[in-house]
């Protein structure tokens, strides 16, 4: 493996071990792991990092809610024109192109159910080259990009075996 | 009430004292361990339940399902070009320690000499006596990286034995041997006559080179039994099933005595490993690199310490020299002191002693946490 992809490897699995401890687990050493990250993050390949959060676990739970967007094109707009201007919208949390029936795959996130109706009719629905949304409310989530939520595996094997 | 002197005379494990102290202590954590962290991968556990729904809860042929042994005898050419026909050649067992006591069985009659090279796996001494044998350890050395030698195996009289137990990948030192540095051993076998019984339940689980099975060399598939299994490679070790595979007449007998004490190997499970099989490559790649990762960490750790440890390049266990002379006291204290528990190496026979058995089948946050405590042990 690359040594850009044993630092992916290592930051998909978890972005905030230290230098450090990924130097431990590879055979490059600190200074040589911070450059492969400074031109990961310079060459646009980590975009960003974030934690995974389980809302469930808060006071305050967001309401998120998986949107489907149907589009027309013309000459003028492409695909890339709409998500350009959906994607600025700070409620948009996620926001694919996908095959199959509808065209855009669009996550929205807010603090109550109403708040997301509220801007999937007055700010998306009127978007003239949209012609139909279908909103689709999460009511639990199970998983998030490759973490399961929940109590965790409780390690029950034998303390010490041979 | 009486029990028998063959049982009597085979004294109980001393891995069994690490396990109450550890058991006692509340926040330990197990360095300790020899089985995988991991669940087994679910698409096998999931054929498992299908295979349970469809309601096959029935025996199997003595021998295994048929489409696994294929399977198992397609998996061994491809990763290890060993040939080996799924009709008389390939028994499925209850783990491979039923393999193991299968061979003993079938293999050593009373007074017959087995040399075990150790350290090892705790069960092959036992083994050996409750088939009658005689067991002779050959102790490696640290400074040979606990690999089998010509030297080692003459130094013990070897020579004069009727066969040869021993495991590479290697618990509990890690060590792992090429084809080249096999060749000697082969060598060795072929001119003393020895059966070999090589037991590479972790075959899949190598970091520098690919393993080389024994029974590849010229001469030695007439004289060897090889035991795997999926205990380790796919984390399914309380699905108990394992598999050996050798010449006709060595696995017919083994099958004599499993019709009469198994008749077959857990049918679940079976089913579980024909899925393991067939779809988890992709799930012991990533098991392998996971491990890989923590294995650099470990050694990174111990070498910063100053802790002596040669460069374990298999299964899931580094062996590193204690830093003290007593390593079965340092390993009391290190649990009771800081709640963490190693293995000492002399649990493990002859040639373990002064070193620790540190298993990195913990996940890597644990890994950490243990060695910052050893180290803080050690001011
Ligand atoms: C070297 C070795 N052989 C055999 C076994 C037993 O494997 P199984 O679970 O297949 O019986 C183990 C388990 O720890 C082992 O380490």
């Amino acid at each position: 493996m690359s040594s850009r992809a044993e630092i992916l490897a290592l930051l998909r699995e978890n972005a905030r071990y230290s230098a450090e401890d990924m130097a431990r687990q590879t055979d490059l050493d600190p200074a040589e792991v911070e450059d492969v990250i400074a031109e990961l993050e310079a060459d646009g390949v980590i975009a960003g990092y974030q934690a995974i959060i389980d809302y469930r676990e808060l006071e305050d739970e967001r309401v998120r809610a998986l949107v489907e967007l149907n589009v027309t094109l013309d000459r003028e707009t492409s695909y890339a024109d709409i998500a350009e201007r959906l994607a600025k919208f700070p409620e948009v949390e996620g926001l694919r192109l996908v095959s199959g029936d509808y065209d855009f795959d669009m996550e929205v996130e807010g603090d109550s159910m109403s708040e997301v109706s509220r801007f999937i009719s007055e700010k998306v629905a009127p978007v003239p080259e949209i012609t139909q949304t279908v909103t689709h409310y999460v009511m639990e989530s199970y998983k998030e990009r490759g973490i399961v939520f929940g109590d965790g595996d409780d390690d029950d094997r034998l303390s010490v075996s041979p | 009430m009486q029990v028998s002197d063959r049982v009597d005379g085979v004294p109980p494990s001393g891995i069994r004292r690490f396990f109450e102290l550890a058991e006692e202590m509340d926040d330990l954590i197990s360095l300790g361990v020899g089985e995988p962290d991991f669940s087994a991968p679910w698409s096998a556990r999931d054929a498992a339940i299908a295979s349970l729904e469809r309601g096959e809860t029935s025996y199997t042929a003595n021998r295994g399902k048929r489409e696994l042994r294929e399977a198992i005898a397609d998996h061994q050419a491809e990763k290890y070009g060993l040939g080996y026909d799924p009709d008389d050649e390939i028994i499925v067992t209850t783990g491979a320690s039923e393999g193991l006591d299968l061979a003993m069985r079938a293999l050593v009659d009373p007074g017959d000499t087995v040399a075990v090279a150790q350290p090892s796996y705790i069960s092959y001494v036992p083994g050996v006596m409750f088939a009658g044998g005689e067991p002779l350890p050959v102790p490696t050395r640290a400074e040979d990286e606990f690999k089998l030698t010509r030297e080692v195996l003459e130094d013990a009289g070897a020579q004069e034995a009727d066969a040869l137990v021993y495991c590479y990948p290697n618990n509990p030192t890690g060590a792992t041997m090429t084809g080249d540095e096999l060749e000697a051993v082969a060598a060795f076998c072929r001119e003393h006559d020895l059966i070999v019984l090589a037991d590479e339940i972790y075959a899949a689980l190598t970091y520098e080179h690919d393993h080389t099975s024994i029974a590849t060399l010229p001469g030695m598939r007439e004289r060897t039994v090889v035991f795997n299994g999926f205990s380790k490679a796919y984390a399914m070790t309380g699905l108990r099933l394992g598999y050996a595979m050798g010449p006709a007449k060595a696995i017919g007998a083994m099958n004599r005595v499993h019709q009469y004490t198994m008749l077959s190997a857990p049918t679940t499970a079976q089913h579980a490993a024909l899925d393991a099989l067939e779809n988890c490559d992709d799930d012991v790649a990533d098991m392998r690199e996971q491990y890989d990762r923590r294995r650099n960490f470990v050694l990174s750790r111990f070498s910063e310490m100053g802790i002596d440890c040669f460069e374990a390049a298999g299964a899931f266990y580094a062996f590193p020299e204690c830093p003290t002379d007593d390593a079965q006291a340092f390993a009391e204290d290190l649990i009771q002191e800081k709640k963490v528990a190693v293995v000492p190496g002399d649990v493990f026979g002859a040639g373990g002693s002064g070193h620790l058995r540190v298993s990195y089948a913990t996940g890597l946050d644990d890994l950490k946490t243990a060695l910052n405590r050893i180290e803080a042990f050690m001011d």
